[in-house]
Formats: C-alpha cells, structure tokens, sequence
C-alpha cells in the first residue's frame, strides 16, 4: 500500500520559471508518440496555456505511474480517486515508482488535465507517459487482469510482491 | 408535460441517436451522491449517471477510445454548470457482452454444480453416520 505521501510538484514546478524556459515543443517531442492533442480542435487546443502544458508534462513524466486525483493518496476526496488508490495498491504498485498529484489543489491542473488528456473526469491515470483511463477502465482491468500484466511488464510492482502473492 | 429526467431524456435520445445501442442501461446514482461537498450548490437530481451500453460503434477500439466516444457526444452535459458530475461508463460490443455473460452463467452453473456436490456429499455423509 501507499504510505508516502506524494505532494503536488506542480506547483513548485511553476515557482521555477527556469523550468519553462525550455520551449513546450521541444519538451513534448521526448513524450511518447501518442498524441494528446488527437482529438481536440484548434479552438479547445488553445485555451491550455503553454505554461500549463509544460507544466503538465512534466507531471505526467515525473514518474512511471502517475495518478490525478482528487486529494490525496491517504486522503482522497471523492469515491472514484479512493477506488483508483485501492486498486494501484493491491496491485502493488511500487511507492516509489508512483506519483499523485492533487487537482484539487491547483485549479490550473484541474482544468488543464481535462484537455491536456481530452478526458473530462478525475482520475487519470497515466503510464510511462501514456494515458491509460479513468476509473472505470482501471476497474474493469484490474478485473480482468490486463492491469497487472501491463504494470508487470512496466516493472512498476514492487519486488517480490508477485511471488508474495502466489504463497497466500 | 415536462419530463422529470431531462438530462437522463437527453443521454438517452443522444446514445440512442449516435450508437444504436443492442443495450442501453441508464442508472441515475445521483442520490448516493448528494452528500458530497461537492454537490453542496446543486439543486439537481441529476448529476451521477452509469451507463451500460453495448454497440457495434464501440468495435475495434480501445476502451479509452470508446470512453472518449461518449464524452464528446455529452460534452454540453457534462460542462454545464450544475450538469453532469460523474459519468461512469462501461462500454462494450456486442460480441463482449455475449462472452461476460456465458462466463457469468458458467460460474453461475459451476456454482450450483459445486452446491449439488457438496450437498451429495453431506447426504453420503449422513447415510454413513446412520448406519
């Protein structure tokens, strides 16, 4: 299970305005090649700053799972982040490849994350930079075992813990 | 008349409109939410909607590519001020549907199938212990 706390780097991010001098282009090029732009039109395109973009990519790239929510990991704030924690930490998803970012917390994020992902709810999930679904897809692959192959094979788990498994 | 369910009315004839759905289930879970800090403003009654729906549309396509299907089509809905708040989605094809449900009554025969044996084994049981 989870039991450190992963805090909204985010917002320190923005404190670094070195962070941005970078332009956004070039930081999303080393992203994977799925698009996140794919289905948005030009207008919705340009109503995320370039700032938030960046700033978002640098979250989704912050570590190999990574997690939007709605409060914290030990605190979540709304049934289906509390559902998305649950299943990440019976899959056993290693503490320190993980990170949750709070969109409560910055309604930059909040809205950002929406169009940045072109998905209109909280959780998102993301994996090695990719989008992987809301809740409801965690759910439904959790359930039918394609979540814990796929974090096998991202090697995400902690060590030892699928072996643990098969002991029980 | 007006409807009681109008955004429900609305998710219904639009879902209809675009998927043609073989299943459509609309549940409102908006009650089990009205608690929430975050639905302290809302007069509405409904803001929680799960939908099951079972498509040709959804074929050869990804979950999230499906999930994303669904949002466009509400996209109004669901940014509306005091509109649809949470909207969980199980998506399917026809061919899914089919498979969950033989591997849900497979279990549900194994199930009944391992009940009968226990019971057969009680019953040898009780035979023996009688005599």
């Amino acid at each position: 299970m989870f039991t450190r706390t992963v805090a909204s780097t985010l917002l320190r991010a923005s404190a670094r305005p070195a962070a941005f001098r970078a332009p956004a282009h070039a930081l999303r090029a080393s992203l994977s090649p799925w698009a996140p732009l794919s289905g948005l039109t030009p207008f919705q395109a340009r109503l995320i700053s370039d700032q938030t973009r960046t700033a978002i990519d640098k979250a989704v790239a912050s570590a190999p799972v990574v997690l939007f929510m709605k409060g914290t990991p030990e605190t979540p704030q709304c049934g289906f982040s509390r559902a998305a924690i649950q299943i990440l930490g019976i899959q056993g998803v290693n503490p320190e490849k993980f990170a949750a970012f709070n969109v409560l917390e910055d309604p930059e994020l909040r809205e950002g994350i929406k169009e940045y992902s072109d998905w209109p709810t909280i959780p998102q999930l993301y994996v090695d930079g990719e989008f992987v679904g809301g809740c409801d897809i965690l759910v439904s692959m959790h359930q039918g075992g394609d979540l814990a192959k796929m974090f096998e094979e991202k090697k995400v788990l902690v060590e030892g813990e699928a072996e643990a498994e098969k002991k029980e | 008349m007006n409807s009681n369910t109008p955004v429900e009315d609305t998710i219904r004839a639009k879902i209809t409109a675009a998927f043609n759905p073989q299943t459509l289930e609309i549940y409102n879970d908006s009650h089990l939410h009205s608690h929430h800090k975050a639905m302290a403003s809302s007069t509405s009654k409904e803001t929680h909607f799960r939908l099951v729906i079972t498509s040709d549309a959804f074929d050869s396509k990804m979950q999230p590519a499906r999930h994303r299907m669904v949002y466009a089509l509400l996209r109004d809905e669901m940014a509306l001020e005091g509109g649809i708040h949470a909207l969980q989605l199980r998506t399917l094809t026809p061919s899914e549907e089919e498979r969950q449900q033989k591997k849900k009554d497979d279990e549900a025969k194994a199930k009944a199938e391992a009940k009968a044996l226990r019971a057969e084994a009680r019953a040898a049981q009780e035979a023996e212990a009688e005599t």
